[in-house]
């Protein structure tokens, strides 16, 4: 996996949360589902999105 | 509030004194026109007086209270500030007495996520943060204060009107001894975050309010933990809460806890149900023994400021001016800093020795410095007090995958305090001459410190004027000396210094730099020049000196040309 900088990051985290809002707690779910989908394609790489789901359910509570 | 059957300074640990009102000349009906009157004796005033004794400069300092303040309590105190408190000639109380401290943890429900690190330069004379209760920081302040003869202290004195004319400005001013008039060419507004004047003059502060509420309580408990900055996210003794833990001198604590979305403010407030939050925590972190109930209080963020930080013959320092989030220890630490740029400018200017016009560069200068503090304190109070359904999902997912991750552990970075560049500002002419430069400082950037091999530090020898700092290897040529000579005509507390410098000048300072140390810092080869304003802050540097350019910005940095 490539190693994104730090403020990239910052500004990624940023972008996800005021997203998650201007989507609305009715269709965030749908939101992120459609995001992460958008991002598997991006990616391009299944065994790497395998990994990132696994690691995404590691520790779910 | 304090516990049940406690006075208002019924502390713990700490004596208020109580200061009388005394007779002043105003009273017999002799008319005084002061050069400098300041509102408000909290350690952003006191500082302020003390800046203007440094160059002289009398002051009359009024204060409605009889004591220190019981209400606003800094703890921290950063490396930028006890250099300032070192230049006022007051910095050795803090020294003996405050906690430093550069590391901190982050966790999450109970598992440490992030180490704060804060870097700490083998040439630094101070650590980059320091803990003290902010009643010491005042009795130490006032301690300076009362050996000043240029300071004129009354306590017990109400401001109680303003009028702003041309040339003064009047106060009214309420004393149990009688009221009067002062007069004064400038006002230094340091009356705090629900300032007076800033009321009077009908200005007020803009911006954003947060909607996060922490309880705010300091406790005495015998606990052995070092002094770091701890917080604490989902822990279970606040569920739903995040906690911050500080130490204090005298085995005093800071615990910060956050209330639950819709908690009632009122509720959390009582005591039994502070005891009871604060016996929680404390139990998670393993604290099992007694603890004593010092004081607590309720606290939402805000980033608030002024739109100008001058209104006329009236400048707003520190609270009055700006009001910032408690995460990352800005709000006693930009007051610190405002202090001291006025402070030094007003006392060149009413010297004669810099022309009024300097006096602009203060608001720009500071509020740009409280913007990008609002910038940084906008991320951290997001991160502390997510408002929204999105922020706090963010958060949990970066919080939660940090157990497992290292790449998201930096969002849990508190974001401490930094001093400001001034690299925009006017006094900083020539920022461009940092490209010439591939390391060091920038211009604008506050200087960095270098140990000497007599355990003496290079900023121990600026002056209070501008001061250079020439690197050389042989002994400085011509056009440096003349060079020298002319900054040296044009501000009489010029003070410069050869670093490195084999020959000498007559009345400047060789520094020596046997291992290139101090070079590196500055990223300097010989033949270097930088050129340093009275707050340390560096005023433009050059790869190899370029006259016109030089003492252009001395000129500027002493109000005598336009920028």
């Amino acid at each position: 996996m490539s190693a994104m900088p730090f403020e990239d990051l910052e500004a990624a985290y940023e972008m996800l949360a005021m997203a998650i809002d201007s989507a609305g707690a009715q269709r965030e779910t749908l939101f992120l589902t459609r995001l992460v989908l958008l991002l598997s394609h991006e990616l391009g790489d299944i065994t790497a999105f395998r990994n990132a789901v696994g690691a995404a359910l590691e520790g779910l509570e | 509030m304090r516990p049940a059957g406690k006075g208002p300074l019924d502390s713990l640990y700490f004596n208020y004194p109580n200061f009388p009102a005394r007779h002043v000349p105003e009273l017999d009906g002799i008319a005084v026109r002061h050069p400098v009157v300041i509102v408000g004796a909290g350690p952003i005033g006191m500082t302020g007086a003390l800046v203007l004794a440094r160059y002289g400069i009398r002051s009359v300092l009024i204060d409605r209270k009889d004591t220190f303040n019981d209400g606003s309590r800094a703890i921290c105190l950063a490396r930028p500030s006890m250099h300032i408190l070192e230049r006022i000639g007051a910095v050795a109380p803090f020294v003996e007495k405050a906690l430093g401290w550069r590391f901190g943890r982050s966790y999450y429900r109970g598992e440490q996520i992030f180490r704060l690190e804060m870097p700490d330069p083998p040439g630094e004379k101070y650590l980059p943060m320091y803990n003290l209760q902010q009643q010491y920081i005042e009795q130490f302040l006032h301690d300076a204060v009362s050996a000043c003869d240029l300071v004129d202290m009354r306590w017990q004195s109400e401001l109680v009107g303003i009028e702003c004319r041309a040339n003064s400005v009047s106060l009214g001013v309420s004393s149990p001894a009688g009221d009067y008039r002062l007069d004064a060419d400038y006002v230094l507004a340091a009356d705090g975050a629900r300032s007076p004047i800033r009321s009077m003059l009908g200005l007020r502060l803009k911006g954003e309010n947060y909607e996060g509420k922490y309880v705010i309580a300091d406790i005495r408990m015998d606990h052995d933990f070092p002094t770091e900055r701890r917080a604490f996210f989902e822990p279970s003794g606040n569920p739903g809460g995040t906690v911050l833990i500080h130490k204090q001198p005298d085995n005093i604590w800071r615990v910060d806890y956050q209330l639950r979305e819709g908690e009632s403010e009122e509720e959390a407030l009582r005591e039994e149900n502070i005891r009871a939050r604060v016996s929680a925590i404390l139990a998670d972190i393993g604290h099992e023994k007694p603890w004593e109930l010092e004081w607590w209080s309720i606290y939402s963020a805000n980033t608030l400021c002024l739109d100008d930080y001058r209104h006329g013959r009236v400048f707003f320092i520190g609270d009055s001016a700006h009001i910032v989030p408690i995460f990352g220890v800005r709000g006693l630490n930009n007051g610190l800093a405002d202090a001291d740029n006025l402070g030094w400018k007003l006392g060149l200017v009413l010297n004669g020795e810099a022309e009024d016009q300097l006096l602009d560069s203060y608001s720009p200068e500071r509020r740009g410095a409280t913007l990008e503090v609002f910038a940084n304190a906008t991320k951290s109070t997001r991160f502390m007090t997510p408002p929204t359904r999105g922020w706090r999902l963010a958060r949990e997912a970066a919080l939660s995958l940090s157990l497992k991750h290292d790449f998201p552990r930096g969002l849990a970075n508190p974001r401490q305090m930094q001093p400001y560049t001034y690299s925009e500002s006017p006094l900083t002419p020539y920022a461009d001459r940092d490209a010439d430069f591939a390391a060091g400082p920038i211009g604008g950037s506050a200087a960095p410190n270098a140990r000497l091999a007599d355990g003496t530090h290079l900023l121990d020898y600026a002056g209070n004027g501008m001061t250079a700092l020439l690197f050389c290897d042989g002994s400085p040529n011509y056009a440096q000396a003349a060079l020298l000579g002319q900054l040296g005509k044009l501000d009489q507390r010029f003070v410069p210094l050869l670093i490195r410098c084999q020959g000498s000048l007559p009345q400047a300072r060789a520094i020596s730099d046997e291992n290139g140390e101090i070079a590196r810092l500055f990223g300097a080869e010989p033949g270097a020049f930088y050129l340093l304003r009275p707050d340390l802050h560096i005023a433009g540097r050059w790869k190899a000196i370029v006259p016109g350019e030089i003492l252009r910005t001395a000129s500027i940095c002493l109000g005598r040309q336009m920028p």
